[in-house]
């Protein structure tokens, strides 16, 4: 089957996730979807598979244009996707969640299902157990389950979505193969969301490469890994100089640190933090980094190690007795992790008080919230809830609200969908922060932002951290061979 | 957007509450018309059952005062983001809790009732810190904790009734044996109407408002049933404050309880709740959770699940009539839901899927500020 992509948009409000891109696919062959967080792909991918309609432009199969009702729909007319996160249900027994998205009778047929199930696992090298139930299986035999449902459901192209995070190498072996034999033997269209350069290189014939909702390039594979690393974080602009900063003692330490999850394990982090100094985390989105923020910030355990603030132990503090003593933590989502929809922000500055009184004094605290308006420059009132403030000014407001003074301050992805001007107030603000001592441990996707900003650098893969970088001798292009994992 | 609509907007978002009583009635007439019934006879037997004459009325306050009550504790544990279904099972221990100083203790009557109505409270929100307790340390969801202590609470004062409380000359399991006259509340003109109640009904719902208007711990509950997750990092103990959250409202549903152990009847009784506990949560939502509304609802409700014992009575209508006017008006504001959730008095969405339909967490995670 094959696909073409007209002129595809998506807006989030003012954000263009796509913003015009048009593609040709040819079935057969295996292609590849790269480009960095935010650049777009899982938009368009989402887009093909039916999970949200475009805000304008047009999908073809063989030349005729569809309108896709909801993933299933997709499904029906021949296009499946496999999430990253498997959308299977983990109580059931395998052969439960199978017939869930294939029968839709009255009476469950067990018998055809089970045969149909057991073929389609033979032919694709699959082991099948129809009685396991899904949580007992591992990610990657829970991919392979998916799969088969969606080849079960006729799918003819075949979007896989950064398959190969938390799953063995043996697995991805027997993925990769089953992925050359669908497109190779029975014509298949495969499409590969991911952002490891070797897979891609590896396994598919033609890269599209995203950049900030546009196609950047068009490129046939394999070739030189530069040509695509240029193509997805563009040109790195020289950097602007930046004040130096002779920084203290050490703030925050990190000792053998391992985070176990149920999808990622980090293991054995060493890290130290200065009063004063900039250290940027890179890494692409579910690598580790932000694991490792929130068990700087006491949010999740940590399996093994120690966490020191202040040469303190604070490993087994939690976040609120680590917040009395000096920490901040800005999370990357403003209105689902710090603000508080339907609040104004008199009210959550109330809250973040620690002199806190039985009665509120109102008049005081509108006052001095009127006065870190003007300081932070939030547009927006006193009596302004917080979820009708603009992103921007949202991340303002969240600035305004931290403590005065930090020894540690902890940042998620501070600049995000900010425009050019709020950013570098914003980094303004941060350096005013380390000046007076303050360390700050942040988290970026832009990686122009953390060389930039950053006094030492370190890149997170996999769960794996990098040696670390001083980021006056560094590039985008390290980086970028970093975060692809190669050393 | 014009001034002039924004201000019809605001007008109507605060008289949203009435919108559905007013269907509800419409409603209801036509029902009455299909069975044959003259609304406005119907109507006319419900008043005069309520308001007829002096007794009625004061009957429909000593109805009115443990309902207010539960439904102002009720509007805390809603803040929060809380399901308080256990309110009844927090009436029937306040209940027991007094009837256990009314049965046990001997004094006056300026001794014994402060200790009764103490104990009711210290009753009702050591039942409510259960349900609140087994939420945050056991991730129990308060509802069904509640489902389940209303029953335990239930069952503990039927073993009380009909074994160490029962009447020494045999009893019928329907009551204890009735209290001494000091352990009593003064009652209005030989109604069952306490004046006293009433006085602290209304402190009750003055304490609800200023809790939520100027206090740090009703910013805080605020805040919580807003974004749990956003509250607490914000630096809000959500433990604390949904398990103290939980004990103001049972101590309220409690004395609601010794209300009716204490001037509504005279003695610990079988469903001493009366349902209150379920009306009173019917009540809050169609309040629409604000405090100043509840008690003219309460009121409402009483009035008429009290006039339609008269109805029944004038007409050949069933007195369930009042319940189900009361169960019609419910019904209709969750159809309705609130103004809000109409969209109405509200700016629209900036961001948002054109199909509408917020898409799963798991896969919207990176559709956010994405550049």
């Amino acid at each position: 089957m094959q696909v073409e992509l007209k002129d595809i948009r998506k807006y989030f409000g003012q954000v263009k996730a796509n913003d015009g891109i048009s593609l040709k696919l040819e079935p057969g062959k295996i292609y590849a979807l790269i480009g960095e967080n935010g650049a777009g792909k899982s938009t368009l991918m989402k887009i093909l598979s039916g999970y949200q309609p475009p805000t304008s432009g047009e999908i073809l199969l063989d030349g005729k244009p569809v309108k896709f009702r909801s993933p299933a729909d997709a499904l029906a007319k021949g296009v499946g996707m496999l999430y990253q996160d498997p959308l299977d249900m983990p109580p059931f027994r395998v052969i439960d969640n199978y017939l869930l998205g294939r029968d839709d009778r009255v009476r469950l047929d067990y018998k055809t299902a089970r045969a149909e199930q057991e073929e389609l696992a033979r032919r694709n090298n699959i082991h099948n157990d129809v009685h396991a139930t899904i949580d007992s299986l591992s990610m990657g035999e829970r991919q392979q389950l998916e799969l088969i449902r969606l080849l079960a459901g006729g799918a003819q192209v075949l979007i896989l979505d950064e398959p190969t995070t938390g799953i063995s190498a043996e697995q991805k072996e027997i993925l990769f193969e089953s992925m050359h034999k669908m497109a190779r033997e029975e014509g298949k269209l495969v499409i590969l969301v991911s952002h490891k350069l070797e897979e891609v290189q590896e396994l598919c014939s033609h890269a599209f490469v995203l950049r900030q909702g546009r196609l950047e390039g068009h490129q046939e594979l394999p070739c030189a890994n530069e040509a695509l690393v240029g193509m997805m974080f563009g040109q790195v602009p020289e950097r602007s100089e930046r004040p130096p900063f002779a920084v203290g003692e050490t703030v925050l330490e990190l000792k053998n640190v391992t985070i176990e999850t149920y999808q990622l394990t980090v293991p054995d982090i060493n890290l130290t933090v200065k009063a004063g100094e900039v250290f940027g985390l890179a890494g692409l989105e579910g690598s580790g980094q932000r694991l490792v923020m929130q068990a700087c910030a006491g949010l999740i355990p940590i399996s093994r190690g120690k966490v020191l603030l202040n040469g303190q132990d604070v490993t087994a503090w939690g976040y609120h007795r680590q917040l009395n003593h000096g920490m901040g933590y800005v999370a990357a989502g403003r209105l689902e992790e710090g603000l508080v929809a339907g609040l104004s922000l008199t009210e959550h500055l109330v809250l973040t008080r620690s002199d806190q009184k039985f009665f509120i004094d109102w008049k005081t605290h509108q006052a001095e919230m009127a006065e870190r308006i003007k300081t932070y420059q939030i547009v927006g009132r006193p009596e302004t809830t917080a979820d009708a403030l603009s992103g921007g000014n949202q991340q303002r407001l969240l600035f305004s609200l931290l403590n005065t003074p930090l020894e540690l301050l902890l940042l998620e992805h501070p600049t995000r969908g900010l425009d050019v001007r709020s950013i570098n107030y914003l980094w303004q603000l941060l350096y005013k922060r380390r000046k007076h001592g303050t360390a700050i441990l942040f988290i970026s996707a832009d990686l122009d932002e953390i060389i930039e900003h950053s006094d030492r650098i370190a890149v997170f893969s996999g769960g794996v951290m990098s040696r670390i970088l001083d980021a006056r001798e560094t590039s985008a292009d390290e980086l970028g061979h970093l975060i692809g994992g190669q050393v | 957007m014009t001034k002039a609509q924004n201000g019809g907007r605001a007008w109507l978002v605060r008289f949203w509450p009435v919108v559905p009583i007013v269907g509800a009635l419409i409603f209801t007439a036509v029902l009455l018309m299909l069975f044959g019934a003259s609304p406005t006879e119907s109507a006319q037997a419900l008043w005069t059952g309520a308001f007829g004459d002096r007794n009625k009325f004061l009957g429909v306050m000593a109805f009115w005062v443990p309902l207010a009550l539960c439904s102002a504790g009720l509007v805390i544990t809603f803040t929060a983001g809380l399901w308080n279904i256990g309110v009844e099972g927090q009436i029937v221990m306040g209940a027991v809790f007094a009837s256990w100083v009314a049965l046990r203790m001997t004094g006056p009557s300026w001794m014994l009732i402060p200790m009764e109505l103490a104990a009711a409270m210290i009753g009702g929100a050591l039942w409510a810190a259960l349900s609140g307790v087994l939420k945050t340390r056991f991730k129990v969801n308060e509802i069904f904790s509640g489902v389940a202590l209303n029953n335990i609470a239930i069952i503990i004062s039927l073993y009380l009734i009909s074994g160490p409380w029962q009447p020494p000359e045999g009893g019928t399991f329907r009551g204890t044996a009735p209290f001494q006259t000091a352990a009593l509340l003064p009652r209005l003109l030989e109604s069952r109407f306490s004046v006293l109640s009433f006085v602290l009904t209304i402190l009750a719902v003055v304490g609800v408002y200023s809790i939520l208007r100027g206090t740090t711990w009703g910013l805080k509950l605020k805040a919580l049933g807003k974004n749990p997750y956003s509250s607490f990092l914000l630096g809000v103990s959500s433990e604390r404050e949904t398990i103290l959250a939980m004990m103001f409202c049972g101590a309220l549903a409690g004395l609601g309880g010794a209300v009716r152990v204490l001037s509504w009847y005279d003695s610990l009784r079988q469903q001493i709740s009366g349902n209150i506990g379920f009306l009173a949560l019917l009540v809050v939502m169609l309040a629409g959770y604000r405090i100043l509304w509840v008690p003219f609802i309460a009121f409402f409700f009483s009035a008429v699940l009290n006039g339609s014992i008269t109805l029944q009575l004038r007409t050949q209508l069933h007195s369930s009539l009042g319940g189900i006017l009361t169960g019609v008006m419910v019904l209709f504001v969750l159809l309705f839901g609130s103004a809000r959730q109409l969209g109405i008095g509200l700016p629209k969405e900036t961001i948002g899927d054109p199909s509408g339909g917020a898409p799963p967490a798991a896969l919207s995670g990176d559709l956010e500020g994405g550049s």
